[in-house]
């Protein structure tokens, strides 16, 4: 299997006139856990919602360039597909309300209308649980809804959920910016356990988690992608300026 | 919500020389200082007096509320007292022989309301998903949402005289294709294609806006798990605006069971038990309408007031449910 | 989960996303097939003559519905005068107090009178005037359209007064007004275009409304503007002569229908158009 899972050549995105990505080019290695940061409004998030083809739910928003997984082109795939290959936990956990904890596991065979037999569903469901480190806390009340469950938990059932489609790539999209420092730290382990399986890209706005987890970091600065690099080297020795700026609290 | 007392001119003003030593000057400032408690003095008075007219308007509501209940209770007493509960399933109305019974009359207003409201439900749905989910703004989408407000404005005695002219024909037309024995046109069915129109900006409008309310994130995990756009509306919109969209269908039913006129111009007007949907009938409210004016006995217009009683108590306790449904719905 | 499967589930998704733009549109044809025939079969009919003159006995050509205009207008008038003071007090008293019992009962008083069919409006006023005062009148049916406007015109003044900040009246108060001032100077002026949107609303709403009328005000063959004798009004000339077996009055309802029709999609509009005008930006 090739190193790189993701690549992305010349990639820009936009809202209507808004030019928000500016002619990304990156390649992501499997198996890795990538950090991606940059101040307010720099384009991460933008950029990290093009490779799993949400960007373009929002009215007036385009991109264009290249974007492959595994060398294919992403954009002529459809988009249902790649949700499928690459998962997404969002900002704020957003378990469904009305499912149990059982039921938004496997939310994602549901909703695809994949018909699975029980004994596979309960095989799925205990899997995707250990995996996000959930399993034995709920193990009992896998048929309540996820009310009870705290910020750090809802979150990982959120993993679990993503995780349960087996993608091979699982964007993060600011994933512990919602939660208290405890659920912070249950969730920053996981991301050590998750790269044995799955290629992790996180977009933070805290340099020291982007530090602590990841394997290699990308810096966005004003659209453009400014510095990619491993992270020790990116914290202890930037090439670039603004990178340098960023780190030392210059600009947030 | 208390009205600082004097204006603050009289405290700021330093005291001049003159208040100690009377003389022309000072005798002014204290005219002035005078003037000015006797108005604040009278503002506090007429502030009172707004409030307390305030408070009457409010007493006013509900007594006006209460008398239109006792009201209604005390005319339908002589029926209620000579008829007792039986008034409510006898199948016979014969004033004539001083028989009342209302039971056609609840079978025709419910015959009619629930037809309509299953007609109508498809295309409010349809409004209500495709201007919340499909297309909030843009200029054709507001087209649409005035088109259905229209709906609304438009007076009942237009839609009944219409579809007297075009539908009732239509309709006849079509009854005798499909072989109904007395292919009047006019009946429980004609009744309950015109109401069918005019309640369907209730429950469209409300369900626009509860769809409206579904959060996005919620959307956006189904998206992330690979769903298409009709299964994000199925499995996460529909589900979470479930009780929303019910309280909307409950108000498009409480509009239905009141409404006389556009009903009373189409639905036949027999006494007779409706025996199926294309015969014809009388609701609660059109026989109140075409028969109040020749009751001539007490007990006949009695029975009357009772049905009004009857449709009084049924459409609030609808509406009221409805209500409620929507404020613990915008509360959660 | 293969090619076909998506597919199929993309096919489902685009057809139901067709069938709800197909059924949402369909709602609208009933709405123009009756505006279009109304504007065919009453444009002809109307003139001058049809609206300065009473109607004529059956048989006689001509005739018009002055009798009816006049009447909804005085009746109108009437109610409003009776209902747009209360009305708006009643919406600011719900605004005011939120909290006070009598509140509560006042604001579940005003959603059951929301509810309430008009013709059983029709029925209390009918046992609170007409009985007593021996006589059909326009005066009674002016009293049953101003219950009607009633729980429209609280409503949107309670909702529009709730939206206003805290702020604007705190801001009146430390400068030492009183409240009425505080109330009609500073606050309805900003909240105004919520306001009459209401009231213009609860008038157009009245304007087309005949079940309240049938045994209050009862109609009158002749120009009439006595609030003490019965009154017609131009909904309730629609019903009696549309409901009648004679092709004259036919064709007068379709004339009457067709200004009927007018007058309240100009209402609807004109409010529309003047709360946009209106609207204050907080």
């Amino acid at each position: 299997m090739e190193s790189t899972i993701i690549k992305s050549r010349n990639f820009n995105a936009s809202f209507g006139v808004n030019h928000v990505v500016k002619n990304v080019n990156i390649e992501i290695p499997r198996n890795h856990v990538i950090a991606v940061m940059g101040p307010s409004g720099c384009g991460k998030t933008t950029y990290l919602r093009c490779i799993n083809r949400m960007h373009e739910l929002i009215p007036g928003a385009s991109c264009s360039g290249e974007m492959t997984i595994n060398n294919e082109n992403i954009y002529e795939m459809h988009p249902i597909f790649v949700r499928l290959k690459i998962g997404m936990v969002f900002q704020r956990p957003n378990p469904f309300p009305n499912l149990s904890i059982y039921d938004n596991v496997i939310a994602g065979y549901k909703l695809n209308g994949i018909k699975l037999p029980r004994a596979e569903r309960d095989r799925i469901v205990e899997h995707s649980l250990t995996r996000v480190a959930l399993w034995k806390e709920v193990k009992d009340s896998l048929n309540k809804k996820g009310s009870f469950l705290s910020g750090g938990q809802q979150q990982r059932l959120c993993i679990a959920r993503a995780v349960a489609m087996e993608p091979e790539v699982l964007l993060f999209d600011e994933p512990t910016s919602a939660l208290d420092p405890i659920s912070t730290s249950t969730v920053e382990e996981l991301f050590h356990e998750l790269k044995a399986n799955y290629t992790l890209i996180i977009v933070t706005h805290n340099m020291q988690q982007a530090a602590r987890c990841s394997d290699k970091t990308a810096f966005f600065y004003m659209g453009e992608l400014v510095e990619y690099d491993e992270t020790t080297t990116m914290f202890t020795n930037p090439k670039d300026n603004r990178t340098q700026n960023y780190i030392t609290g210059r600009f947030s | 919500m208390d009205t600082p007392f004097a204006p603050t001119s009289t405290a700021a003003a330093p005291a001049p020389a003159g208040i100690l030593h009377p003389g022309p000057a000072s005798a002014h400032l204290a005219a002035r200082a005078a003037a000015r408690i006797r108005r604040s003095f009278r503002q506090i008075r007429t502030e009172n007096v707004f409030r307390n007219a305030l408070v009457i308007t409010g007493l006013l509501l509900v007594v006006l509320v209460l008398g239109i209940f006792l009201t209604l209770v005390v005319q339908s007493l002589p029926s209620i007292r000579l008829l007792g509960l039986k008034f409510l399933w006898g199948k016979t109305w014969n004033p004539v022989k001083n028989v009342y019974g209302a039971f056609p009359f609840l079978v025709g207003t419910l015959l009619s309301s629930f037809l309509a409201l299953l007609i109508s439900i498809p295309f409010s749905m349809a409004v209500a998903v495709f201007l919340g989910e499909y297309q909030p703004n843009g200029w054709f989408s507001n087209l649409l949402k005035n088109a259905v407000e229209l709906i609304a404005a438009v007076p009942s005695v237009i839609y009944g005289f219409w579809a007297l002219a075009v539908l009732v024909p239509l309709v006849r037309r079509f009854e005798t294709r499909i072989g109904v024995e007395q292919p009047l046109g006019v009946g429980v069915f004609s009744a309950s294609l015109i109401l069918a129109v005019m309640i369907i900006p209730y429950a469209a409008s409300l369900g626009r806006s509860m769809i409206r309310m579904v959060p996005s994130p919620l959307k956006e995990a189904a998206y992330g798990l690979g769903a298409t756009r009709w299964e994000v509306i199925r499995s996460v919109v529909l589900p979470y605006t479930r009780s929303g969209l019910f309280a909307g269908i409950l108000l498009s039913l409480g509009r239905a069971l009141g409404e006389t006129m556009a009903v009373t111009m189409v639905i036949g007007n027999t006494s007779i038990l409706p025996k199926n949907i294309f015969a014809p009938g009388n609701t609660m409210a059109s026989v109140i309408a075409n028969e109040f004016t020749e009751a001539d006995k007490t007990v006949y217009l009695s029975a009357l007031i009772e049905l009004g009683l009857a449709l009084f108590l049924v459409t609030v306790v609808i509406n009221m449910i409805g209500k409620k449904i929507i404020d613990r719905f915008t509360n959660e | 989960m293969n090619n076909n499967h998506v597919k199929y589930r993309i096919g489902k998704s685009r057809g139901f996303q067709v069938l709800t733009i197909v059924l949402a549109f369909a709602c609208v044809i009933p709405l123009i097939a009756i505006l279009l025939f109304i504007i065919r079969e009453g444009i002809s009919r109307i003139n001058w003559h049809f609206l300065v003159n009473i109607p004529k006995p059956v048989g006689e050509v001509g005739g018009g519905i002055a009798n009816a205009l006049l009447g909804s207008v005085i009746m109108i008038v009437m109610a409003s005068v009776m209902a747009i003071p209360v009305g708006i007090m009643g919406g600011i008293y719900l605004s005011e107090n939120k909290k006070s019992r009598l509140a509560y009962w006042c604001r579940l008083s005003v959603d059951i009178l929301q509810g309430v069919p008009s013709i059983v409006i029709g029925i209390i006023a009918y046992f609170w005037l007409v009985r007593p005062l021996g006589s059909f009148s326009a005066f009674s049916g002016s009293v049953a359209l101003a219950i009607m406007m009633l729980p429209i015109i609280v409503r949107s003044t309670e909702e529009t007064l709730k939206m206003l900040p805290d702020s604007l009246k705190e801001a009146a108060f430390a400068l030492g007004m009183p409240i009425h001032r505080v109330i009609f100077k500073v606050v309805v002026p900003v909240g105004i275009s919520g306001i009459l949107s209401g009231v213009m609303l609860s008038v157009a709403r009245i304007t087309g409304e005949t079940a309240p009328l049938l045994f209050t005000a009862f109609g009158n063959p002749y120009l009439s503007g006595d609030p003490s004798k019965p009154m017609h009004s131009l909904p309730l000339m629609i019903f009696n002569y549309a409901t009648s077996p004679y092709k004259d009055w036919h064709d007068l309802a379709w004339g009457a229908s067709l200004v009927l029709l007018l007058w309240v999609l100009f209402l609807n509009i004109f409010t529309k158009l003047i709360t946009r005008k209106w609207k204050v930006q907080l």
